[in-house]
């Protein structure tokens, strides 16, 4: 058994244990942060039916809306920071929606009570044992259960820590399943370029929008982008990200997505977007003089209007379908077509 | 005119008990010398200056970022004379400052002032050594030091890729370091570390020597003050981390130089491997800034307390642990460059482990004040505040140890905030903790206790309103290394700036209880704390003779640390 399974395997077991000894802390944790926390509850269901999503849908997977593709409009406060805000934003991907119940259902509970701890106790020394309240010190200086204390009960927080903090690891590293949708972010000095090679290979190359254009589009300056990368919503994505220069780092914060991309290696990791939308993020690794002018544009639409934008781009093929087919495609994009390209597949 | 009359006094005094306490010329004395004392102030010096230049660029930064929008890079851009600067040259410029902020407050103002100024001030005198054991060594750390500085300064001034100067972020990723920036700017940066670097390791030779060969008969390591035990661990992680980071940067000069490709893909190299070296280094170095810092701490509350160290062992052992521990942690600041999810969860177990030796310290710092007879002289008052602010920087570190949790954090400003709490907020508070506890003992002249409660109250509220928003803005989604950002994220920022002016403030407030204490402080007593201070250096005056402990002292067997 490899360590990374030795891992899991245990990390599982010693949930089981400590939900049972720790039974008081863990039920006070959940219960603050069930209000909080839909994805807590379905975090073990969400990625699994979004797995089986891909090949059970067969009715509506090769579906063509008609329109076209219009550029949506974002929506105030969802994919974007928010004025004055002071917590993480809030999440449209079943691992966010986790990760950030674990942060704010029991990482930041536990920081906040050290905090406020140590600070109590800083006062209550402050007030009790200055030279005018307490004129004579006590020369005591070794307490060994005192000292088995503080350093037994960190170790017991820290574990319980663990368990969550391996099993979000994990749950992250879920590998895609084989039949995911394939995109892949190239970063490059300063500007994105994202390909679909399940999409008969197109790609396309995303600029920053200067403020004054971004603001007439109704986007927040410095986070828009003159073409968007656009996804499936609900699907697992399997996302890869490349360094065409430098290092960049393709990260989404409402998606908590973050990934470098390193030139000469290929990183992948699975993106769900759980709802339409626009959410928007920024390079995060320093890439030289316009590092903070790449912005990435991330839009999920439905599966076909997903199709439609594929369709408008030349020589594009909706992922899944039949190869020779969907070659003449690229005439239906502008149309509107009722039926998918490869309309011999699919059974609906 | 007094401190004249004074090193006319402590000359004449000196002449009347040792012939060989002459102090040599001024040029002999503070360019050749060989005295741990005046190494010590030199380091201090210089410690402060560099420290002011990187003070002063943060300040830059903060007026820049105060609202939204490029509003001063290009005026400063200009004045350091890049004629009509394009917008690339701007933005270049941002990345310019960063990079001198972060070398320069790392490399040049802690690490000088922490290790160079106290530690070569105090490791002797702690000890009862007469000086450091290689003291012409001693002198070639710190003009190596001085040298790397001005390699750094000249860095600024020459072609750096898209602009003047190196831009390539205190870590100095490759290919971004490479291939990325052409130009000698990035060369003379990379080469300041170089020279920097080996005075450092020069340094570390020389009080691992000292620490385990010069104490005073009866000094057993377990009695040494952990000041001394704090200086000694991190001389260690310096001897062991140091030259990988040399390894690391003189590979970057070959593949900038000589056609090597040690990071470079096209030839079979990896841009990850630099961040694994660069890291093995960097996360060690996080704890030499921070853990002589513990040590001045705790000797200033077991002296104000009027108790001895609280668990003397666990403390010197958890020192140790958080120097062995930090050795295996570093890829936790890798998390998002694509590693595999066994390492990612052995990164994340490890470094949630350095808590507990963390924790240690803090508690039993609180359990030696615990009963103790509190004496609010400035630098327990600076040392209290750095217990709380160390604290608020530990805890933030627990959450970014969470490799699944860093995913949204990595590269934001909640870094930033985190790594400033621990080391501009605690290694920083620590030094003026350390400024005031020993300061008269240095000059022999008293400061105004009322300027260091001011200094430390401004100062508190300063660097808590710069950086504490600074948790918000990334939790935001806020990228670090950002000249510009949405307008969404332009409040806390402009908190954060008032915050700079309130700091900036308290640094005035510092350097006028400086010239306070030369033109007219008290003349300091040998032990001006009284009855807490208990260590060696209070046995001597005030400041110490040139030459100390001619005739070593003994340490009885029932004497304390
Ligand atoms: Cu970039």
């Amino acid at each position: 058994m490899k360590f990374g399974d030795f891992v899991r395997v245990s990390s599982r077991s010693l949930k089981g244990l400590a939900l049972g000894v720790l039974a008081g802390v863990a039920a006070a944790s959940v219960a603050h942060a069930a209000p909080a926390a839909p994805a807590a509850a379905t975090e073990a269901a969400a990625p699994a039916t979004a797995d089986s999503a891909a090949p059970a849908a067969s009715g509506d997977r090769f579906a063509i809306a008609p329109g076209g593709y219009t550029p949506m409009k974002p929506t105030a406060g969802k994919g974007q920071p928010v004025p004055g805000g002071i917590g993480f934003q809030t999440q449209y991907s079943p691992n966010g929606q986790y990760a950030r119940w674990i942060h704010d259902g029991i990482l930041l509970p536990i920081i906040g009570f050290v905090s406020v701890f140590v600070l109590l106790l800083l006062v209550i020394v402050v007030v009790r044992y200055n030279k005018w309240a307490n004129p004579t010190p006590s020369k005591t200086s070794h307490n060994t259960l005192l000292e088995v204390v503080w350093t037994g009960v960190p170790v017991l927080i820290l574990a319980f820590v663990a368990i969550y903090s391996l099993d979000l690891v994990a749950k992250q590293y879920k590998p895609a399943p084989a039949n995911a949708l394939t995109i892949k972010a190239t970063g490059n000095q300063w500007y994105w370029t994202y390909s679909y090679p399940d999409n008969g290979g197109f790609e396309v190359i995303s600029n920053m929008l200067p403020d004054d254009k971004a603001i007439a589009n109704g986007e927040p300056a410095q986070l828009a982008a003159d073409y968007r990368m656009v996804v499936p919503v609900g699907e697992p994505i399997r996302l890869q990200t490349f360094g065409a220069d430098v290092i960049h780092s393709f990260a989404v914060p409402s998606l908590w997505f973050k990934l470098d991309a390193v030139p000469g290696r290929i990183n992948e990791k699975v993106l769900v977007v759980k709802e339409p939308g626009v959410y928007y993020g920024q390079c995060s690794e320093l890439c030289g003089a316009r590092h903070g002018y790449m912005p990435i544009v991330v839009e999920a639409l439905d599966r076909p209007h997903f199709n439609a934008w594929v369709m408008t781009h030349s020589g594009a093929k909706i992922d899944g379908a039949p190869a020779a087919p969907a070659a003449a495609a690229p005439a239906a994009a502008a149309s509107p077509a009722p039926a998918a390209p490869a309309s011999p597949a699919p059974a609906a | 005119m007094a401190t004249t009359a004074d090193h006319f006094q402590a000359h004449h005094d000196s002449h009347g008990h040792a012939d060989h306490d002459h102090k040599p010329g001024f040029f002999a004395r503070w360019f050749m010398s060989t005295n741990h004392k005046d190494i010590g102030t030199l380091y201090l010096i210089f410690a402060i200056t560099f420290g002011l230049v990187g003070g002063a660029i943060s300040g830059i930064m903060r007026a820049e970022l105060a609202h939204p929008g490029i509003q001063y890079l290009g005026w400063w851009a200009e004045l350091l004379g890049t004629k009509n600067p394009s917008f690339d040259q701007t933005l270049h410029l941002w990345n310019v400052l960063i990079t001198a902020h972060g070398l320069i407050m790392v490399f040049f103002m802690v690490m000088p002032a922490i290790i160079g100024g106290f530690g070569n001030w105090f490791v002797p005198l702690m000890i009862g050594a007469p000086d450091m054991a290689f003291p012409r060594m001693n002198n070639i750390s710190f003009w190596l030091t001085v040298a790397g500085g001005c390699s750094l300064l000249i860095s600024a001034f020459v072609p750096g890729g898209t602009g003047q100067g190196a831009g390539i972020g205190w870590t100095a990723y490759a290919p971004l370091s490479t291939t990325g920036s052409s130009g000698p700017a990035v060369d003379f940066a990379i080469f300041s570390l170089h020279l920097a670097g080996a005075g450092s390791i020069m340094g570390a030779i020389n009080f691992i020597t000292t620490i385990f060969n010069m104490r005073a008969p009866g000094m057993t390591l377990h009695k040494m003050p952990l000041f001394v035990w704090s200086v000694l661990v991190t001389a260690f992680l310096l001897l062991l981390a140091l030259p990988v980071l040399a390894a690391a940067i003189t590979m970057l000069i070959t593949d900038r130089n000589f056609g090597s490709t040690f990071f470079d893909p096209a030839g079979g190299g990896d841009p990850v491997l630099f961040q694994h070296l660069f890291w093995f280094f960097g996360h060690p170095e996080v704890y030499i800034m921070i853990l002589p810092g513990f040590g001045i701490v705790s000797q200033i509350i077991s002296t104000f307390s009027k108790k001895p160290v609280f668990g003397y062992l666990g403390m010197a052992y958890a020192m140790v642990a958080i120097g062995v521990v930090g050795f295996v942690v570093w890829a936790h600041h890798m998390y998002t460059t694509g590693m595999s999810v066994d390492v990612k969860m052995y990164f994340t177990a490890a470094t949630m482990v350095i808590a507990v030796p963390t924790g240690i310290k803090i508690f039993s710092w609180i359990a030696t004040m615990w009963g103790g007879s509190l004496e609010f002289k400035s630098p327990l008052v600076w040392a209290i505040g750095f217990i709380f602010l160390f604290t608020v920087g530990g805890v933030t570190g627990v959450v970014l140890a969470n490799g699944g949790i860093d995913d949204n954090l990595q590269d934001t400003y909640y870094v930033v905030g985190h790594f400033h709490y621990v080391l501009s907020l605690g290694a920083v508070t620590s030094l003026f903790a350390g400024f005031y506890y020993w300061f008269p003992k240095m000059s022999g002249r008293m400061h105004s206790e009322f300027l260091s409660y001011l200094h430390f109250a401004v100062f508190f509220v300063g660097v808590n309103m710069i950086f504490f928003p600074m948790h918000f803005l990334g939790l935001q989604g806020m990228p670090r290394r950002y000249p510009d950002y949405a307008p969404a994220y332009e409040h806390w920022n402009t908190v954060a700036t008032i915050g700079y002016q309130i700091m900036a403030a308290s640094i005035g407030i510092w350097v006028l209880n400086i010239i306070y204490a030369f033109t007219m402080g008290k003349k300091a007593e040998g032990n001006y704390w009284g009855e807490g201070a208990t260590t060696l250096e209070w046995t001597l005056s005030s400041p110490p003779p040139f030459h100390q402990f001619e005739t070593l002292p003994v340490i009885e067997d029932n004497d304390h640390h």
